[in-house]
């Protein structure tokens, strides 16, 4: 540890795995998504939002929520697709605000007054929600250094419970690494700012290990 | 590591399987048991051969037991399959009272086994019915259901689900293929095996001499779907668009490949269409393999240029993440399963016509460069998502969760 360093907790590795559960509540247009929402598990809009990352899917999608997603490929409705994906959860205090929000962009869409779009019956929108296992790996970081030669080495479990679900964790919403600098004062402020830049969106947890991996290598090659 | 684990982590990484290794070590002593009707023949049987190995080396004392009954029980319950994916059929009194009898017998078979259990998987409707012998049960019971149920009969469903009502909880390939039911409906999407015959990397050598015995021509371009006899496949589809490309393109072959027909008379009835819209061509390749012919089609979709999986309805498609592994982008119906695998211009090409099927792969044999660069793609896809190892992920999480309680989030260790 560097002279003069504030003591800080050591980083403990964790991780995490998903499993999907149907809930059953279907949409086949906007009006049906908008009463489904209204009644649906706060855990199905939740996981529509913060899910993606950790189930079988495509690594480069287009949007970066399940609600898009389907305004743009089950309805065809770009104008919907668009303003659904700009709603970033981390905005909001708590699921029912998120709740609340999309309820009001899709409801300010049935207002416009266009007809209204259905999706083939076999692509309407199904409620998912999720159960997650969170679990120790037994592996701690003594100092933030040892960032670069751990993350390549962590699961994407980890991935997404270290930078992407600890952003909808109360009260920081912030990813975990992030939160583990800050006990060191300004001296990985720089190492923050960098962090915070990389959107855990529209990528893979696979990729997104590989980018974290060298932003944290060339960091502390830097210091050396 | 054991020699097993390692395999695979040669495979999936190494990651992969400390992920595994940490998320089971609450289930370590766990008695889990599987139960389904047959130990060889069939997606179930393939997926539990390696499914309780994998469980046995993470330290849980997985199970696998199989059900035994007489034809008329074997006979009921292939009406089951029919009528629960949407065939009108009404399965007659006597043959009901036959598969419960079935039941209830292999009920007092097992009993030592399953009043022990942990957890008990029962795989499709064939043992459904054991639960209504164990009132007094401690396991929690989990109905595996593999089978697309969207459209059901609906009094062949309402007697089965009579059965799976008593269920703790079920779980389903795909939202869906689901029914709604008053317990957790879990979602685990199928897999492959990296390792089996059907997908192990094969030597060069292997893929010759596979091809030549059906006098497949490695210097010309090959179109190759893998499928059963069947319309919802739609086979003449495929030769449609084959013979549309094949202006642009006259070296191409085609290649349908597809298993035995004998015991199903809508099958041989595709069959024979399918041999005379081939007729006279000699570039049409049409193979009636036997159910265990794994290596050859290993080699034929290996050997093939562009994979076509042409359905106008599916389950989930397991031939398309085959190919896929292969590192080859497949042309598929924009249909079921098929769309959670190919991407447009990243995995392949979803197709609504014979017209679309031909220009895709005019495209793909035109830009050879794209056909690799998506075909590298789709593999790393299957590597990530649809692997072995991912479906064992999934069940080791859905147990953790029974057994701790079912909460959204579960902290263990």
């Amino acid at each position: 540890m560097a002279h003069g360093r504030k003591h800080v907790e050591r980083f403990p590795i964790r991780d995490c795995a998903l499993i999907q559960i149907a809930t059953g509540v279907r949409a086949q247009n906007v009006r049906e998504l908008r009463d489904r929402l209204l009644l649906v598990h706060p855990g199905s809009i939740d996981y529509h939002f913060w899910g993606g990352l950790l189930r079988p899917r495509f690594d480069d999608p287009e949007f970066s929520n399940d609600f898009a997603a389907w305004a743009r490929h089950g309805l065809h409705d770009h104008k919907l697709a668009e303003r659904l994906a700009m709603i970033d959860p981390v905005e909001f205090s708590d699921i029912e605000a998120l709740r609340q929000e999309l309820i009001d962009v899709l409801e300010e869409r049935i207002d416009e007054g266009e007809y209204l779009t259905w999706s083939k019956p076999d692509q309407q929108f199904q409620f998912i929600r999720s159960q997650m296992v969170v679990f120790d790996t037994g592996r701690e970081l003594a100092q933030p250094s040892d960032l670069a030669a751990a993350t390549p080495a962590m699961t994407i479990g980890s991935i997404y419970f270290h930078f992407v679900d600890a952003r909808r964790r109360p009260p920081r919403r912030l990813d975990d690494f992030r939160a583990w600098l800050a006990g060191f004062g300004s001296e990985f402020e720089d190492l923050s700012t960098a962090l915070a830049e990389v959107d855990p969106y529209f990528t893979t947890l696979s990729r997104l290990r590989v980018e974290l991996g060298r932003l944290f290598g060339s960091y502390f090659a830097g210091r050396k | 590591m054991t020699a097993f684990l390692e395999s695979y982590a040669t495979v999936a990484g190494e990651d992969v399987i400390r992920h595994l290794r940490q998320l089971s070590a609450p289930l370590k002593g766990m008695r889990v048991v599987h139960i389904n009707s047959t130990r060889e023949g069939g997606g179930v049987a393939e997926i539990l051969t390696k499914l309780v190995p994998f469980k046995q080396e993470l330290g849980i004392e997985a199970r696998w037991e199989v059900i035994e009954g007489d034809e008329v029980f074997f006979d009921c319950t292939k009406r089951f399959h029919n009528a629960l994916q949407g065939v009108p059929l009404d399965i007659a009194p006597p043959l009901l009272r036959s598969y419960e009898d079935v039941n209830a017998a292999n009920a007092e078979r097992l009993r030592p086994v399953l009043k022990d259990a942990d957890i008990v998987f029962i795989h499709d409707p064939q043992p459904a019915a054991l639960i209504r012998h164990f009132a007094k049960r401690k396991a929690k019971w989990v109905w595996r259901c593999h089978i697309d149920l969207s459209h059901p009969h609906r009094s062949t469903w309402n007697y089965l689900r009579s059965h799976v009502l008593n269920y703790d909880a079920s779980i389903f390939s795909l939202a869906d293929f689901a029914q709604v039911l008053p317990h957790p409906v879990y979602l685990i999407a199928p897999s492959i095996d990296p390792l089996s015959e059907k997908n192990r990397d094969l030597h060069s050598r292997e893929i010759e001499t596979e091809c030549a015995q059906f006098r497949i021509d490695r210097t010309r371009p090959v179109m190759l779907q893998v499928s059963r006899f069947d319309r919802f496949k739609d086979p003449l589809g495929v030769i449609h668009a084959y013979r549309l490309c094949k202006e642009f393109v006259p070296s191409l072959q085609l290649v349908l490949a597809g298993g035995g027909a004998s015991d199903d008379p809508e099958g041989a009835a595709v069959l024979a269409e399918v041999r005379s819209a081939a007729e006279g061509d000699a570039d049409i390749h049409v193979l009636q393999l036997p159910p265990d012919a794994h290596r050859t089609i290993n080699a034929l979709q290996r050997a093939a240029d562009i994979m076509v999986q042409k359905s106008t309805r599916e389950g989930f498609g397991l031939t398309v993440t085959e190919a896929m592994w292969k590192g080859k982008p497949v042309i598929g119906g924009d249909t079921g399963g098929i769309r959670l695998q190919v991407f447009n211009h990243h995995t392949g090409f979803l197709v609504n016509s014979p017209e679309g099927a031909a220009l895709r792969t005019r495209y793909l044999l035109r830009n050879r460069d794209r056909l690799e660069e998506m075909g590298r793609k789709a593999r790393e896809f299957v590597r990530e998502n649809f692997l072995i190892t991912r479906h064992l992920r999934e069940y080791l999480t859905l147990m953790v969760g029974l057994a701790r309680g079912g909460e959204d989030r579960l902290e263990v260790g």
